[in-house]
């Protein structure tokens, strides 16, 4: 089975995941946007930088060929020698024919692949599977020779049926799904969505728009209701000229939608499809569906519907199979000092007696390593200051004020809101004690304020530096302007909306994101910007940094995401793999790992130190807009734009909870210091409290299958929903739990 | 699909594309215009899609033009200018043409440039903090807030209260009114009531101005009415506001015109109602106020308007508070109280109609005092009638003696058991000072020693009459041994101003009420008080051996000696009286006026139920 076929192991998915955006790249080649004018040689540039990918892979070669003969047709021709060189191709690379039969021609192609090892690339498989079905390979490159260029994407669209059949194809099918056992059917009805969007997209690509408009028209009320959005772009599209650079095609294009179907099931399809000799569907389900056949029992619809949604289908089960160390770091030892009586005494209602014996609990819990936990070292940590260890100090201590938060004792809410915010507040960030808050503006700037009497000061000028004195105690003190001092401060720098704002976590530094596809780095001493880090060339949309700091990631419009070091003016690691905007980025606690969601409809995990996708969860119907791990690193919780919460477990890879209540897109989520509970805020104007460690603790209780991974979910949101408040036109769009367990919220007054 | 047709994309027709072609200057075929239109909506639509996801990132639910020209942008199509107002663009058609456009203003440059009325920038972003809080399983309305220490005030919360502060104060009695209905009422008003009660606060300074301190006082009640509102602390702030209105000599009762009186009554009843609704914000608010009431009351120098404060004060707070408070102070304060009263000078003049005032509003409190005692006691007993026969009595006689009119239902036996219970009034122990253990009927005797009839008047045809019966005849006797001597100085013991003249002179049979007194509606009442310098001669008029039995009761009411001194005519006279219980008690219900309102006698009779009723 082709689709099935081996080859697919580990490994290839990796490299499978990295080749994509360049597969991506050059579909927008074609469409002559100029964005890879601008994003290759970013891209290229930074493979170089990632130091595990230095070896050329035979579809990084193709790739490069393909860009190179780009680079040639603009009549680059510098770039295209420096390139050349920098990739070790040789000078006949360039030749149009050896181009061609590398680009187009199937043969050409199979053979390249097997030269350089026969692995099975993301363009290749398509290649090789359609021709190992045989039948279309003939037709398929006599249309090739009409498409002389790199777009073998396109390409395998270039079978031929008749127009006419393809109702009857697809109402045949219909048919038959529809009398198979009632334990099938649900599984075999996840077929339609792929099999009418590529038939239909076959047709559009072969110019026969009214039979496209007909089909359309006939089977598009049959799909689910999830996928509304994708038809309506769909329905737009009814030129072969229009599919160039369509954004939303090429995520069809370029990837294969995954379907899980029992082995009895699949079965079935395929004997129905060969005794009908129905190759036109058949070839369909090769070359642009993976279908990951399990043996078990069929899942029944709800199971399929709580997994599917995404733009490519479900996961497959082993992009979720890799070990994830989600246990938290080891806290280093802090010696806590003797006078902190006094200070106990400074910090108002202070209960010196109580402190005591928890800090040493705490101190005794934090010794144990966590089995799951990532080696102490495994990503290089910045050394902790003598700052750090204050802040952690009063971190202990406020912890050890902290309250603990249930089902019966809930919190209050304080709400921050933006008030006169005409420019648009489009994000917000707290530092982690709770005493400054930042907004992001669509007018481009970046505001702080404190949130404490304590104002905000500058750091003197350099003139003034040099007279003060350098070995007095209260240097930090003297060091601050006193004359600047005012409750907010104001950075201009971004040329764009600031979609993406955070706070380093010793409160010196602060990130934002913006439209203009930057990142920029601000002091919190000067108020002036450091750096801008440029990368993306597109819309910026978040960025955080690390719960240890130094790293940050971001994640944009050109559907990957970012590390980045503060000192380092070029990305780290770049993880690709999503089909579509990233929205929203979020380390792990442990800083091993950074979640990724997107408006594919997906979320993904990767593994900071191999840069590779650890973890894939479908399930959303929407874009994901907002993503939280829970302080355990155990679980993740996403909200999107379908205003349902999911709840992940990363260790087992699986889904283990959907919260519905929410009527908008969810844009904050945030889980109380100790996991008990869940805060969502909504664009609904609500805030909701879910009880997370009954949602937790429930599937513990649970006997799912981890192996197959398909979960059951029982529908209890009611009973987890806690509690709703809420604001007055305020949309929430930040939450925060202070340290003892205040919830923050945060939004712009929106009359 | 079902809905297809609803989602119908918008589309331009080739007619118009040519149309705009042609204002471009350009001759286009039809099939060229049908395919460019075609693209047209096609582009559009990708616009719109893209553009839409730089909405979803301003956290937006409207697309606004930014958004379509940053996907025009980013698409390397030039930005459309001069679309970016704020306000909606009127979409307008001409009718005979079909045409439709929109409209576009000129806009004069020249002007705009040299325009010097250059409007200010919007006001400036800030953050503020609300607080919310959840009650059970979350609260669906949108929350009232309490503010925090960071609060400051929007400007339109400001306004407000300018306006609100304005209106309460200021000369226009409607303003007033309505201001101080949303006052009552406003759910958004949280931020403001620190200020609020720092206006309250400033009763101090406007001690000389009754007007103003009534203003004040109302708007305390509205803030307390309000049920948005969350008073916290603020409570002890408000409660001292009122309570400087209670208690203080204030500046404006200075001029015996100013009815001071009034406002006192008001602000306790407004203590009251704190109390009672928001009195568990703060922990020993009452023992506080219970304290400081007591304080004033015990403070000699302090001028009777303060101890009026206190007394009506400690009435507002309930009965038990007065058992508490008052009825242990009462033996100290009385001797003040008389020495005022006693002293008829001209110049005390002032000061004597003052302390008729307490004296009143001391008889309102008692007797309120002695019908919920008798009340708690009656209902208490009712379930243990069996073991106590004298509370079954009690029980009976307080039953029938409900209202003054109704016709004595009964028996001399009950009547003469309840007046008889009068007798030991001399006969009660001294239990001067403490306040809890003093059982009904010595608390009245005591009282009774202090007040005489005016208090059985009220107690009599109130709840309580019959539950003091209890006491046995072999107290009877004892008290009747027990009063001996000072039947002399009774002229001189006594002299309490509360009956008035007309019932020495007509105590008419027909009990028709020409000269009633007006009924006991209010505690001090504000009427003027020098009059009662008038009545409180006659009021010394008796001499009760040459009276009719009949008159001598009353007289002998009136004659309160000290405890126990002016019980002794009383009680002789009562012992021969068994005929005139024949009497209809109608001949005498009506008949006694009450303290404080002698001098202006009111000409109907109602209120009934305060009239006397003695089952004779």
């Amino acid at each position: 089975m082709a689709a099935v076929q081996g080859g697919m192991g580990d490994a290839d998915i990796k490299t499978d995941i990295k080749t994509e955006p360049s597969a991506d790249g050059f579909g927008n080649n074609n469409a002559n946007d100029g964005r890879v004018l601008s994003a290759s040689p970013g891209s290229s540039s930074s493979t170089g930088s990632n130091k595990q990918t230095a070896a050329v892979t035979p579809e990084d070669q193709q790739t490069l060929l393909a860009v190179l003969q780009f680079l040639k047709k603009n009549k680059l021709s510098e770039s295209v020698e420096i390139l050349r060189r920098e990739a070790g191709l040789p000078e006949n690379s360039l030749d149009p024919k050896a181009n061609e039969s590398a680009g187009a021609g199937s043969g050409g192609a199979a053979g390249i692949v097997d030269l350089e090892g026969g692995d099975a690339s993301s363009l290749l498989s398509r290649v090789t599977g359609s021709s190992s079905a045989g039948a279309q390979a003939p037709t398929k490159a006599a249309v090739a020779e009409d498409q002389p260029d790199v777009s073998v994407v396109l390409s395998a669209y270039s079978q031929q049926g008749d127009p006419t059949l393809y109702k009857v194809y697809y109402r045949d099918l219909k048919k038959f799904i529809e009398t198979v056992l009632d334990c099938h059917r649900a599984e075999l009805s996840q077929v339609f969505y792929p099999l009418f969007v590529h038939m239909y997209l076959e047709l559009v690509y072969n110019n026969h728009e009214s039979e496209a408009k007909a089909f359309f028209e006939k089977f598009s009320g049959d799909q689910e209701c999830y996928y509304e959005e994708d038809l309506r772009i769909l329905s737009g599209l009814t030129k072969k000229e229009h599919m160039r650079g369509n954004e939303t095609l090429l995520d069809f294009r370029t990837s294969k939608f995954v379907l899980r179907i029992s082995r009895d099931s699949y079965q079935l399809l395929k004997r129905h499809l060969q005794e009908r000799q129905n190759n036109q569907i058949w070839n369909i389900i090769q070359e642009h569906l993976y279908i990951d056949i399990f043996d078990g029992m069929p899942r029944s619809k709800s199971q399929i519907d709580a997994m599917s949604g995404s733009l490519a289908g479900e996961a497959k089960r082993e992009a979720n199979k890799t070990k994830v160390y989600y246990g938290l770091l080891k806290e280093p030892e802090i010696e806590l000092p003797l006078d902190d009586e006094d200070e106990e005494a400074e910090n108002e209602e202070g209960k010196p007696k109580k402190k005591k014996p928890k800090k040493d609990s705490v101190g005794s819990k934090s010794k144990k390593q966590d089995p799951n936990a990532p080696s102490q070292n495994r990503i290089p940590l910045p050394e902790l200051k003598d700052s750090d260890k204050l802040d952690k100090i009063m971190y202990m201590k406020e912890a050890t004020k902290r309250i603990r938060l249930g089902p019966d004792n809930l919190p209050s809410v304080c709400f921050y809101t933006f008030l006169n915010a005409y420019q648009g507040l489009t994000a917000v960030d707290l530092t982690d004690d709770s005493s400054l808050i930042a907004g992001g503006f669509a007018d481009s700037t970046v505001r702080v304020w404190s949130v404490t009497p304590k104002k905000l000061r500058k750091v003197k000028s350099a003139a003034d530096l040099n007279l003060i004195d350098k070995e007095s105690d209260d240097v930090l003190e003297r060091i601050m302007d006193e004359k600047t001092a005012s409750e907010s401060k104001i950075m201009y720098g971004h040329s764009g909306p600031v979609y993406g704002i955070s706070f380093s976590p010793d409160r010196n530094y602060l990130l934002s994101s913006s439209e203009d596809g930057t990142v920029r780095l601000w002091s919190l001493l000067t108020f002036t910007c450091l750096v801008a880090y440029k990368g993306h060339n597109y819309p910026v949309w978040d960025t955080q940094f690390s719960p240890y700091g130094y790293y940050f990631v971001s994640g944009g419009h050109d559907r990957v995401a970012r590390l980045w070091a503060t000192d380092h003016y070029q990305p780290l690691r770049i993880f690709s793999g999503h089909l579509a905007d990233i929205t929203c980025t979020r380390f792990h606690p442990n800083s091993n790992y950074v979640a990724t969601g997107s408006s594919d409809r997906t979320i993904r995990l990767w593994d900071v130190l191999s840069g590779n996708c650890v973890r894939i969860f479908t399930g959303h119907k929407g874009p994901i807009h907002s993503l939280a791990f829970s302080p355990n690193g155990k679980f993740l919780a996403s909200g999107a734009t379908d205003g349902r919460v999911l709840l992940w477990d990363i260790g087992h890879g699986l889904m283990v909870g959907e919260l519905k209540g929410h009527t908008d897109t969810i844009y904050s989520l945030r889980f109380s210091r100790d996991g008990e509970i869940l805060a969502s805020g909504s664009m609904d104007n609500t805030v909701r409290l879910w009880d997370a460690m009954k949602a937790f603790d429930d599937l513990e209780t649970d006997d799912f299958t981890a192996a197959t991974g398909h979960i059951h979910l029982q529908d209890n949101s009611q009973e987890l929903l806690l509690g709703t408040y809420t604001t007055k036109s305020t949309p929430v769009i930040h939450l925060h739990f202070t340290r003892r367990n205040l919830l923050l919220a945060a939004g712009a007054f929106n009359p | 699909m079902a809905d297809r047709e609803e989602r119908r994309f918008a589309e331009v027709s080739r007619e118009s594309v040519r149309l705009m072609a042609e204002g471009a200057g350009v001759e286009l075929g039809d099939d060229v215009a049908a395919l460019l239109a075609e693209d047209v909506c096609y582009r559009l639509r990708e616009a719109t899609q893209s553009s839409s996801q730089f909405m979803r990132h301003a956290k937006r639910r409207k697309l606004t033009v930014e958004d379509f020209n940053r996907a025009l942008r980013w698409s390397n199509v030039e930005a459309i200018c001069g679309y970016g107002a704020q306000d909606a663009l009127p979409f307008r058609s001409v009718k005979e043409g079909e045409l439709f456009f929109v409209e576009d203003r000129d806009v004069n440059l020249v002007e705009l440039a040299l325009a010097t009325n250059i409007p200010k920038g919007c006001a400036e972003t800030m953050v503020r903090v609300n607080v919310s809080y959840l009650d059970g399983k979350g609260n669906l309305e949108p929350q009232g807030t309490v503010p925090t220490a960071v609060q400051s005030l929007s400007d339109d919360l400001l306004k407000y209260y300018q306006q609100i502060t304005r209106a309460i104060l200021g000369e226009d009695p409607h303003l007033m009114k309505v201001a101080l209905l949303d006052l009552q009422s406003n759910s958004k008003i949280a931020a403001l009531l620190p200020y609020f009660v720092y206006v309250i606060s400033g009763v101090k300074s406007v001690s000389h101005d009754l007007e103003q301190l009534n203003r004040l006082m109302h708007m305390v009640k509205s803030l307390v009415q309000n049920p948005y509102l969350y008073l916290g602390s603020y409570v002890r702030s408000l409660v001292s506001s009122v309570m400087y209105c209670i208690l203080e000599p204030l500046a404006a009762s200075i001029n015996p015109l100013n009815d001071h009186w009034t406002l006192r009554d008001y602000a306790a009843l407004l203590l009251s109602h704190i109390f009672w609704t928001h009195g568990d914000l703060v922990s020993g608010l009452y023992h506080q106020i219970l304290l400081s009431l007591q304080k004033v009351l015990s403070d000699p120098v302090r001028p009777l308007c303060s101890h009026y404060g206190a007394v009506v004060g400690l009435h507002a707070l309930g009965w038990k508070a007065v058992e508490r408070v008052l009825f242990p102070h009462l033996p100290a304060y009385w001797a003040n109280l008389q020495a005022v009263l006693d002293d008829y000078s001209v110049s005390n003049a002032q000061v004597k109609a003052d302390g008729h005032k307490v004296y009143g509003a001391i008889l309102v409190a008692v007797e309120r005092l002695l019908k919920m005692k008798a009340l708690s006691l009656s209902q208490s007993a009712e379930g243990q009638s069996g073991a106590h026969p004298g509370s079954v009595v009690g029980a009976v006689s307080y039953r029938v003696n409900s209202p003054g009119l109704s016709p004595p239902p009964e028996p001399l036996s009950e009547a003469a058991l309840g007046i008889a219970s009068h007798l030991q009034v001399g006969g009660a122990g001294c239990h001067w000072e403490e306040w809890t253990p003093v059982p009904l009927p010595a608390m009245y005797c005591e009282l009774y020693s202090f007040f005489g009839d005016s208090l059985a008047v009220r107690f009599s045809t109130g709840t309580g009459f019959g539950t003091h019966s209890p006491c046995t005849p072999s107290q009877l006797g004892d008290s009747r041994k027990e009063p001996p001597g000072p039947a002399s100085n009774l002229d001189t013991t006594r002299k309490m101003p509360q009956l008035t003249a007309n019932l020495n002179i007509s105590p008419r049979q027909d009990g028709s009420p020409r000269t009633d007194p007006p009924p006991p509606t209010t505690r001090g009442a504000p009427r003027s008080a020098g009059l009662s310098r008038e009545v409180f001669p006659k009021a010394r008029f008796t001499s009760p051996q040459t009276t009719p039995p009949a008159f001598s009761f009353l007289i002998g009411g009136r004659q309160m000696g000290q405890r126990c001194q002016g019980r002794r005519p009383f009680q002789t006279m009562f012992a021969t009286t068994p005929p005139v219980s024949a009497i209809p008690p109608r001949t005498y219900a009506h008949k006694l006026p009450v303290i404080g309102r002698v001098g202006k006698p009111v000409r109907r009779w109602t209120c009934s139920h305060y009239s006397l009723h003695l089952p004779l």
